[in-house]
C-alpha cells in the first residue's frame, strides 16, 4: 500500500537530508539517533505512534488476562506486492495476538537497520508500519534503533512486540483440538509466499499474486461473537497449512485428514508451485487462519465467517481424526492418501 | 491451473484405472524413468489404485539423485574458494556430498546462491566482473539446453569470468544398462516425456527392439501417468514391444530441432558415473573442446578430487528399482529427509524422499516418544 509514496526530497531537515542513507550514527543514541526518531519514525507513523520518548511506556489497560508476543521480521524483498515488511511487522504480531482472542492494544517497534541503507526506504517501511497499526487499530508505544556496519545486516529488520487483552471465558489454544472437530480455513492459500517469491531475483510470473497481508483480530472477534467453543485458532504463516496443522496435530494428540479439493488454491498459486515444485500447503500465508471448531457448529462459524471481509473465502478442509494420531494426512483427487509432512526448512525451488 | 487441474479429473482417472483393471491378467513391472513421474505416482496415490501384482518400479531419473558424490564434492571445494560465486538450483543445496553440502558452505562465508535460470547466472557474471562465477549444471536432456546455451552466451558476449561445472546424464544409455543388469525385473518403461520434448523419440523404438520392452512416452499429471500405464499393460498383455507417445500434446516425434543443435555445439557425449548406480558409457555430457574454457573443473583444478558413499545408503539399489525404499533398513531411521545418507532421500524427486514424505504412515513405525513429534528424532 505504500509503494506508491514518493519519498524522495521527504526527510527535510538538515541532518537527515545530509545524510540520504543510514550511518553509524543514526544507531549511536545522540543527536542523529532523535533526529531518526522525531524527523522519520514519528511522523511515519502519524496517529498510530504515542510515544513519550522516555526510557518505557506506562500503559494503563483494562482488567483480566493480558496476552504479550513477538516476532521479528526479515523478509527479503521489503517491499513486494500487496505491502511490505512495515505491514508484516504489524499484522504479523497482531494476528498472534488474535490467534489467542485477544483484541490487540499496544505494539513496541525494534529496528536493525544497516548502514548504507536509504532513508527513503525506512521512511517507507515506517509509514507503511504506522497505517497498518492505525488500519489495525493498535498503538505504537516504544521503540528502539540500532545500527549495524555495512555487510553484517540486510537492510532493514524489525522487530514487534505486542500486548493485548484476551476476554473472560476465551480459551484458545492448540492442544484443544478433538477427534470429531471440524477444520476450518479462512481463504485461499499460499498467497503470501508467492507474492513474495514473484519478486525475488530471477523469478517473473505472467500474473501478480498479491500478498494477502492483515490484521485478523476484526475476523477473530465476529468468530468469538457466536459463543462457539473456538478450540485453535492459528495463522499459517512460515511454514503454511501444512507446518501449523502438524503443530496442532503433535499439541494434542489427534490426527488431522485434509480433502485435497476442498483446498481453496488460486490458479496463480497453484501455476507457481507447480512451476517451482512447491507444495501450497507449505507456502506462507500472512492474512489467513486456520481455526479448529466443534462439527456441529461448523456451518455456523462459517456462516459467521462469511460476513467478515476478511472470512469471505472461508471454508471447511478437514476434521480430527482417532487414526494416524499427530499426523496429518490429505485425501488426493484420485482417491489415494498422502502424507502432509512439515517442510524441512526452506523452500527450494526444483531443477526440473 | 485449468490446463493441469483437466489432467487430474477424478472421474477420467477413475474410467482409465477400471480400465487397466479390466486388461491386466498378470502382474507385470514396469519402471517410470523419470523421478517428477515417481513424485506425481506416490503423491496422488496412483500406485494405490492399480491392479494387484502391477507394480511401478522406480527408476533413476531424479537428476539431483544421479549426480555423482564426487561432483558435488567438486561443487563445494569450488564453492568455498573466495572470490567465486557459486550458482545453482534450490534443490542442489542440501544434497550432501562428504559430510556437507552447500548450504554448509553458505553458512561458513561461501558465496552460494540459488538461481532459476543459468542466464542468472551468467547476469551475475557480468555485473561482477572481478569475481568468478560458476553455475552447477546438471540434469538430465532437459536442463542441458538452457545450460548450453548460456556456455555459448559467455562466449559470444565475450565473458570470461563466468564457468559451468557440468555433470549432465543421459536417459537412454541408463535404460540399456537397467535392462543388461542381471537383476533386472523391468519388463517395461513409462519413458520421460520431457526428455522426449528436447530430444525426440527416435532413440526409444532400437531399446524396445534389443530388450523386447514396451516403452511409452509419458506426462507427469495423473492422468498421463495413468494412459502411460494402460497403453503399457495393453502392450504387454499383448506380447508387444513398441515405442509409443502417450505424450503426443508436448512431444513431437523430432523433438526440438533448435535445441538438439546447441547441444551438438556445446557438448559431447562422455562416460558418466551415475550416484548410487556407477559408470554407464557413453552416458552423459561434457563441454566439447571448443567450450574447455568454460569448464570450472579445470579453472579451479577439482579434477582429482575422489570420494565414497555412505556404506549404509542403498540408493544405488533404489535407483536401479531393485529395492523400493523401505526396504533399506535406515529409511526412516538413520536416513531422513532431516539427515539424509543418499540423495534419493533429499531430492524433492528422489524415490527415498516421495516414500518417506507421502507414506510414512505405512512405512515407518509410528509409535514415538511423546514429546518429541518428529519421527527422524528417535
Amino acid at each position: 500500500m505504500s509503494n506508491d509514496l514518493d519519498f524522495e526530497g521527504w526527510v527535510c531537515p538538515l541532518p537527515l537530508r545530509d545524510t540520504p542513507t543510514i550511518v553509524m550514527g543514526h544507531g549511536g543514541g545522540g543527536a542523529m539517533s532523535g533526529e531518526l526518531i522525531e524527523q522519520l519514525f514519528l511522523p511515519a507513523y502519524g496517529g498510530a505512534a504515542r510515544a513519550e520518548l522516555g526510557d518505557s511506556a506506562v500503559l494503563s489497560v483494562p482488567a483480566g488476562r493480558l496476552a504479550f508476543s513477538t516476532d521479528s521480521f526479515v523478509v527479503k524483498p521489503m517491499f513486494f506486492p500487496g505491502g511490505s515488511i512495515g505491514d508484516l511487522a504489524v499484522n504479523g504480531t497482531v494476528n498472534d495476538l488474535a490467534m489467542a482472542g485477544a483484541t490487540p492494544l499496544f505494539l513496541s517497534t525494534a529496528f536493525i537497520l544497516a548502514e548504507g541503507t536509504a532513508l527513503s526506504d525506512i521512511g517507507r517501511v515506517a509509514t507503511a508500519l504506522g497505517k497498518a497499526a492505525e488500519v489495525a487499530g493498535v498503538q505504537l508505544v516504544t521503540g528502539d534503533t540500532k545500527v549495524v556496519d555495512s555487510g553484517s545486516g540486510d537492510g532493514v529488520f524489525v522487530n514487534t512486540a505486542g500486548i493485548g487483552v484476551v476476554a473472560d471465558g476465551v480459551e484458545i489454544g492448540p492442544a484443544r483440538a478433538r477427534v470429531g472437530d471440524a477444520v476450518i480455513v479462512s481463504g485461499d492459500i499460499g498467497v503470501h509466499g508467492i507474492a513474495v517469491m514473484s519478486c525475488r531475483e530471477g523469478l517473473e510470473f505472467g500474473t501478480t499474486v498479491v500478498s494477502d497481508t492483515a490484521p485478523l483480530h476484526g475476523l477473530v472477534a465476529e468468530m468469538l461473537a457466536t459463543g462457539i467453543d473456538v478450540r485453535v485458532l492459528r495463522d499459517p504463516t512460515r511454514g503454511g497449512v501444512a507446518a501449523t496443522l502438524n503443530e496442532i496435530a503433535r499439541a494434542s494428540g489427534v490426527g488431522i485428514e485434509l480433502v485435497e479439493r476442498d483446498l481453496p488454491v488460486p490458479a496463480e498459486v497453484k501455476d507457481a508451485c507447480g512451476l517451482l515444485g512447491l507444495d501450497p500447503l507449505q507456502v506462507a500465508n500472512e492474512g489467513k487462519l486456520l481455526a479448529v471448531v466443534p462439527a456441529d457448529r461448523a456451518e455456523e462459524l462459517l456462516a459467521a465467517m462469511h460476513r467478515h471481509p476478511l472470512g469471505s473465502g472461508a471454508r471447511r478442509i478437514g476434521r480430527c481424526v482417532a487414526e494416524h494420531p499427530r499426523m496429518v494426512v490429505a485425501r488426493t483427487g484420485l482417491g489415494g492418501t498422502r502424507v502432509v509432512d512439515l517442510p524441512i526448512g526452506e523452500q527450494l525451488p526444483r531443477i526440473c | 491451473m485449468k490446463y493441469l487441474d483437466e489432467f487430474s479429473d477424478p472421474d477420467l482417472a477413475r474410467r482409465l484405472v477400471d480400465e487397466i483393471h479390466a486388461e491386466t491378467t498378470q502382474p507385470w513391472a514396469m519402471m517410470e524413468v523419470c523421478g517428477g513421474q515417481t513424485h506425481s505416482i506416490i503423491r496422488h496415490g496412483i500406485d494405490q489404485l492399480l491392479p494387484d501384482g502391477v507394480e511401478m518400479i522406480h527408476g533413476p531419473g531424479c537428476p539431483v539423485c544421479v549426480t555423482p558424490l564426487e561432483i558435488i564434492d567438486k561443487a563445494l571445494a569450488i564453492a568455498e574458494q573466495p572470490g567465486v560465486i557459486f550458482c545453482s538450483f534450490g534443490d542442489m543445496l542440501r544434497v550432501p556430498g562428504s559430510g556437507r553440502d552447500l548450504f554448509a558452505i553458505k553458512g561458513a562465508g561461501g558465496d552460494v546462491r540459488v538461481v532459476y535460470s543459468p542466464l542468472d547466472a551468467l547476469r551475475l557474471a557480468r555485473e561482477n566482473p572481478d569475481r568468478e562465477v560458476v553455475f552447477f549444471g546438471i540434469g538430465f536432456e532437459t536442463t542441458a539446453p538452457a545450460n548450453a546455451m548460456t556456455v555459448y552466451q559467455a562466449r559470444r558476449q565475450g565473458i570470461a569470468n563466468f564457468s559451468l561445472l557440468v555433470s549432465h546424464v543421459l536417459v537412454p544409455p541408463a535404460i540399456a544398462a537397467i535392462m543388461e543388469s542381471p537383476t533386472c525385473r523391468v519388463q517395461a518403461f513409462l519413458a520421460a516425456g520431457h526428455v522426449c520434448s528436447v530430444m525426440g523419440t527416435s532413440q526409444y523404438p532400437p531399446l524396445a527392439e534389443r530388450y523386447g520392452v514396451p516403452i511409452v512416452v509419458t506426462g507427469f499429471e495423473p492422468l498421463d501417468i495413468l494412459e502411460g500405464i494402460r497403453r503399457t499393460v495393453i502392450q504387454l498383455e499383448a506380447g508387444r514391444h513398441e515405442l509409443e507417445n502417450a505424450y503426443a500434446r508436448v512431444v513431437p516425434p523430432e523433438g526440438n530441432l533448435p535445441a538438439q543443435e546447441m547441444l551438438r555445439d556445446v557438448f559431447e557425449v562422455t562416460d558418466r558415473t551415475w550416484r548410487g548406480i556407477g559408470m554407464i558409457p557413453a552416458s552423459g555430457w561434457r563441454l566439447s573442446d571448443r567450450y574447455a574454457d568454460f569448464d570450472a573443473e579445470t579453472r579451479f583444478a577439482v579434477g582429482d578430487i575422489h570420494t565414497d558413499e555412505s556404506k549404509l545408503c542403498r540408493s544405488g539399489e533404489v535407483l536401479q528399482g531393485l529395492i523400493k525404499p523401505h526396504e533399506c533398513a535406515a529409511f526412516g531411521k538413520e536416513c531422513t529427509p532431516r539427515n539424509p545418507l543418499g540423495a534419493t532421500m533429499v531430492s524433492s524427486e528422489g524415490a527415498c524422499a516421495a516414500y518417506y514424505t507421502y507414506r510414512r504412515l505405512e512405512h515407518v513405525e509410528l509409535s514415538q516418544p511423546s514429546g518429541t513429534g518428529l519421527v527422524e528424532s528417535r
